[in-house]
């Protein structure tokens, strides 16, 4: 069942009425991806996930260590937010969720739309599968995330990220105790749909914390399903459904996205709303080879070797290096 | 240790087409493979002429895997002739062929582990997701260095068995 912040609390309330725990998402759904389904004709911009997400994740902020290591060669730049922490217009590394304005014609109307954006959850998240020390870690809910202790803020995950949504800090992280100035540049920080509180059994802050109701969280099939009646209902139209894949964030609007894409401001830290293709799907369709390359060498040795016994090719030599 | 006794000191044609492959793989290989580190980017490898695409992740991730599939069946390949020849011709992988195949069998599995945790759907605990990707930057080092070793020393894959 997709849970909203108020069934979510008349769910919670009963429950404790009857002196029972209430279910929480993750447990009700462990086999399953949850994803969560954000209505943009509901959002009114008001800031209150944004705010609730700086509040509940205050704790996880960085406190870099100044001054930063000296970098080599020249051409690295440090991230520093520490000192611009109340910008919370983009993404930055103390704020993963921001709102995102849109001023778009469609139908002959001017429409101005605003929706919470944040890191969309890829069903195959290549910040996850890519990152090269497995720093960053995907749960069975469907949660990707950056482990701080881990990361050495590469900046892979941001590069191979089709959204470019992690977001770096300098001066933090475990490459400060390895060789700071040649390897790493601090900690990658995004949206982690408030894993802990969902493990707690409680909703994500930005979903709690919402007063219009304009996020839902619930299994990925429930969403998508919902999501496709809305869009039936009112002629809308959907994001996130098959970009990148398909991710854990669903987009629902009233407006087609390439619309609202031209409609809002992009660029660093502030995603697109465009198609995306699946990125891991072009290599992975090279597994099947990699798995045959093997027969296919076994085939070609047993002729050679058939050939070889009928006197056709002289014997091999066996010291090749 | 060389057999060079038992075994002819030039190679035939095929011999030495396999060999060069295996040299090229082994390069493109390594060099896709640590693409996938952010460094060539940092270190101005990828502003040389002709290499730029080794900034970029998603060429390098896609050339790793087509030289990697050419790679396992030059192995299959290679082994397979080893195996029929071992008896017959009282062959026996020397220590440093013995060496280098075991990091190429440590290769071969983590980077077979690491191609399944790509698909979706696919969740490997923390702590195996880290050993794989250790294991496989590891073994790859260390059979650069013993490919290294055994080029400058001239040590063979295999020698004369006693």
């Amino acid at each position: 069942m997709a849970i909203s912040r108020r069934t979510f609390l008349k769910g919670s309330l009963a429950a404790a009425a009857l002196a029972a725990a209430p279910a929480p998402p993750a447990a009700a759904a462990a086999e399953e991806s949850l994803a969560t389904l954000i209505d943009i004709r509901k959002c009114i911009g008001c800031g209150s996930c944004v705010a609730a997400c700086r509040e509940a994740n205050a704790d996880r902020f960085p406190e870099p260590q100044k001054p930063f290591p000296r970098m080599f060669p020249a051409r690295v730049k440090v991230s520093d937010w520490s000192e611009r922490r109340e910008v919370d217009d983009r993404l930055t590394p103390y704020n993963w969720l921001f709102i995102q304005q849109a001023r778009v014609v469609h139908d002959g109307r001017e429409i101005e739309l605003t929706l919470p954006r944040r890191c969309m959850h890829c069903v195959n998240p290549p910040c996850v599968k890519l990152c090269p020390w497995g720093a960053a870690r995907q749960t069975p809910e469907g949660i990707a995330l950056i482990d701080p202790e881990i990361c050495l803020g590469g900046s892979k995950c941001k590069s191979v990220c089709p959204w470019d949504i992690p977001q770096r800090q300098t001066g933090v992280g475990l490459y400060l105790k390895l060789a700071p100035s040649f390897a790493g540049n601090g900690v990658m920080y995004k949206c982690d749909r408030c894993r802990s509180r969902l493990a707690a059994g409680g909703l994500p802050a930005c979903i709690e914390a919402c007063p219009e109701e304009v996020q839902t969280i619930g299994p990925r099939p429930e969403i998508l399903a919902r999501a496709r009646a809305i869009a039936d209902e009112i002629g809308g139209f959907i994001y996130g459904e098959h970009e990148n894949g398909g991710t854990n964030t669903i987009y629902v609007s009233p407006v087609p996205f390439e619309i609202l894409n031209r409609g809002i401001e992009t660029g660093e830290g502030r995603p697109h709303l465009a198609p995306v293709p699946d990125m891991m799907d072009e290599a992975n369709r090279l597994a099947a080879a990699l798995a045959i390359a093997p027969l296919a060498g076994v085939a070609g040795a047993a002729l050679r070797l058939v050939s070889r016994a009928r006197g056709n090719t002289p014997s091999e030599e066996s010291d090749e290096r | 240790m060389n057999a060079d006794a038992q075994v002819p000191a030039r190679p035939t044609a095929p011999g030495r087409a396999a060999r060069w492959a295996f040299r090229g793989l082994v390069f493109l290989l390594a060099l896709t493979g640590f693409g996938q580190l952010p460094i060539y980017n940092r270190y101005y490898l990828s502003d040389l002429p002709g290499c730029g695409w080794l900034a970029d992740y998603w060429a390098t991730r896609l050339v790793h895997y087509l030289a990697a599939a050419l790679f396992l069946a030059l192995l299959a390949h290679a082994a397979t002739l080893y195996l029929a020849a071992r008896r017959p011709r009282r062959l026996r992988l020397s220590r440093s062929g013995a060496l280098r195949a075991g990091l190429l069998a440590a290769l071969v599995v983590s980077g077979g582990l690491i191609v399944v945790k790509n698909f979706p759907g696919v969740f490997f605990s923390d702590a195996l997701v880290i050993a794989v990707d250790l294991a496989h930057l590891g073994a790859a080092a260390a059979f650069l260095l013993a490919q290294l070793i055994a080029l400058i020393g001239r040590r063979p894959w295999v020698e004369q068995a006693a």
